[in-house]
């Protein structure tokens, strides 16, 4: 406690960079993984081998992937650029598979009838695919958010401040109460994540709340 | 006005759901396309939205080839109501009924005071309004599918097996209810059932069609009741069966009919 009370100002600092990290990769993710889960989930023949290509992304390890990124875009390697871009192929790894389910998860009469009653493909994208694939994919972007909360550390190897500095600064100087305030801090935010985006599911998907709510028989009006 | 010209519908692996089917709904009349699964009869209403889009012969409406009219268009010109309701679950019963209507540029609050009125039409409670389709009985779906089909006036109305997912009580308030919309509306309506009391009540015409989309007979019910075309038509419509087959007799001074196996159905009218 004493470590944290001395170096307070650096501890906010550190999470604020974190969180600079990691949000943006989070929605750059989202943004990637839906037009592409939903190409993936139209597409089976198309999709099978890009949902393949998607996982594997998830297989290379991290330092070559933030040394080749620098090279592929021509930017500096100590860069938050750099990190976010690497968080992100992580974040598409995890999430296009999750994006294709919650997709195939919307019942086909619903969009079905949506067609017929003249919706344009656009309208159903917008209207009725995404809102009802919320529920699932929401489930995907909860890990996502975990995921990339925790994997930013990493950015401290390659000189990226986050609270990953905490853990390697702590280890190489040995100030267990640093390493500990890196781990828990980061925690702390993941967890701060994982409880916006329920709340915003919350927000998103009132009719998976009111679901539950069923009417009482009296309350019958025919 | 719809008319079928020789539509013929087969879908890959040779199965032909519909073959040479013509037939001329005229308008502001309920005609109901009534036969067993595969008789190609929601394949034939489909044709009209362009759901189905027939491997030959056409099908016009208002003398116009609906191939001509852009598919999104034509759908949000015709009513459409399905066996399952086919209601968006993550939208509001007031928004499902205002949806074509937002689809076409109505601004919001003005297309959704028009559907807390159509809700009233339908019979329900206004109330039901704010919820969402999820909380609401079959029956109550049912209503609301009719009120969205009706939401932007359309002349023609599809109707495909609208209430054959509903408990019998239900589904005949439900008939009640159409056939008084339909007195004051005159719609051109096309009704697909399989169920041949249900046909015969809302139909000003009555198709029956056998396997494959052919026509086995047409006319108004009392015309196919009379005089089945064939074996298959007496057979489908019942006209064999006891409760069809009814007797008068006086009881108590009282003119009573019976069926053929002697039960009472109703009194006569002095």
């Amino acid at each position: 406690m004493k470590w944290l009370s001395l170096n307070w100002p650096q501890v906010v600092e550190l999470t604020r960079d974190h969180l600079l990290l990691s949000a943006p990769a989070i929605l750059l993710s989202v943004l990637l993984a839906v037009p592409i889960g939903r190409l993936a989930q139209q597409r089976p023949r198309l999709g099978g081998p890009l949902l393949g290509a998607a996982s594997l992304l998830y297989a290379i390890p991290a330092l070559p992937l933030l040394i080749i990124i620098p090279v592929i875009f021509g930017i500096p390697l100590r860069s938050p650029a750099t990190m976010i871009i690497a968080l992100t192929v992580y974040g598409l790894a995890l999430l296009v598979r999750t994006a294709a389910d919650a997709f195939g998860s919307v019942d086909p009469r619903v969009r079905e009838a949506a067609v017929a009653v003249g919706h344009s493909p656009r309208s159903v994208f917008w209207r009725v695919d995404l809102p009802l694939a919320v529920p699932v994919l929401l489930a995907g972007v909860r890990v996502v958010a975990v995921s990339t909360v925790s994997l930013v550390t990493i950015g401290a190897l390659i000189g990226v401040p986050s609270l990953g500095t905490l853990l390697t600064d702590g280890f190489q100087r040995g100030i267990p109460a640093e390493v500990a305030t890196g781990v828990i801090a980061t925690m702390l935010l993941a967890l701060f994540f994982d409880a916006v985006l329920v709340a915003a599911g919350r927000i998103l998907t009132p009719w998976t709340v009111s679901r539950r709510e069923r009417l009482l028989p009296q309350e019958e009006t025919t | 006005m719809i008319e079928f010209e020789s539509v013929t519908k087969t879908y890959p692996g040779q199965t032909t759901a519909v073959s040479d089917f013509s037939l001329v709904v005229p308008s502001h009349r309920t005609v109901v396309l009534v036969g067993s699964s595969g008789s190609g009869k929601s394949t034939l209403l489909r044709t009209v939205n362009r759901m189905v889009e027939p491997t030959s012969g056409r099908v016009l409406i208002d003398d116009e080839d609906v191939r001509e009219r852009d598919p999104v268009a034509l759908r949000r010109s015709i009513g459409y109501v399905l066996q399952h309701g086919g209601l968006l679950p993550h939208r509001s019963v007031l928004d499902n009924i205002a949806t074509v209507p937002v689809l076409n540029g109505v601004p919001k609050r003005e297309a959704r005071t028009a559907a807390s009125e159509l809700l009233e039409r339908v019979g329900l409670d206004p109330k039901v309004g704010r919820r969402f389709p999820g909380q609401l009985s079959g029956g109550q779906q049912q209503r609301v599918g009719v009120a969205r089909a009706l939401a932007a006036d359309p002349n023609i109305l599809l109707m495909d097996e609208p209430f054959g997912a509903v408990d019998p009580i239900m589904r005949r308030e439900l008939q009640e209810e159409l056939l008084r919309l339909q007195a004051d509306m005159h719609k051109t309506i096309v009704f697909v059932t399989h169920d041949v009391d249900e046909a015969f009540l809302l139909g000003d015409e009555v198709v029956v069609l056998r396997e494959g989309g052919v026509i086995a007979q047409r006319g108004t019910p009392a015309e196919i009741l009379g005089a089945p075309a064939d074996d298959f038509v007496r057979d489908f419509v019942g006209a064999d069966r006891a409760e069809r087959e009814l007797h008068i007799t006086e009881v108590d001074g009282r003119t009573i009919a019976v069926d053929a196996s002697g039960r009472p159905v109703g009194v006569l009218a002095p």
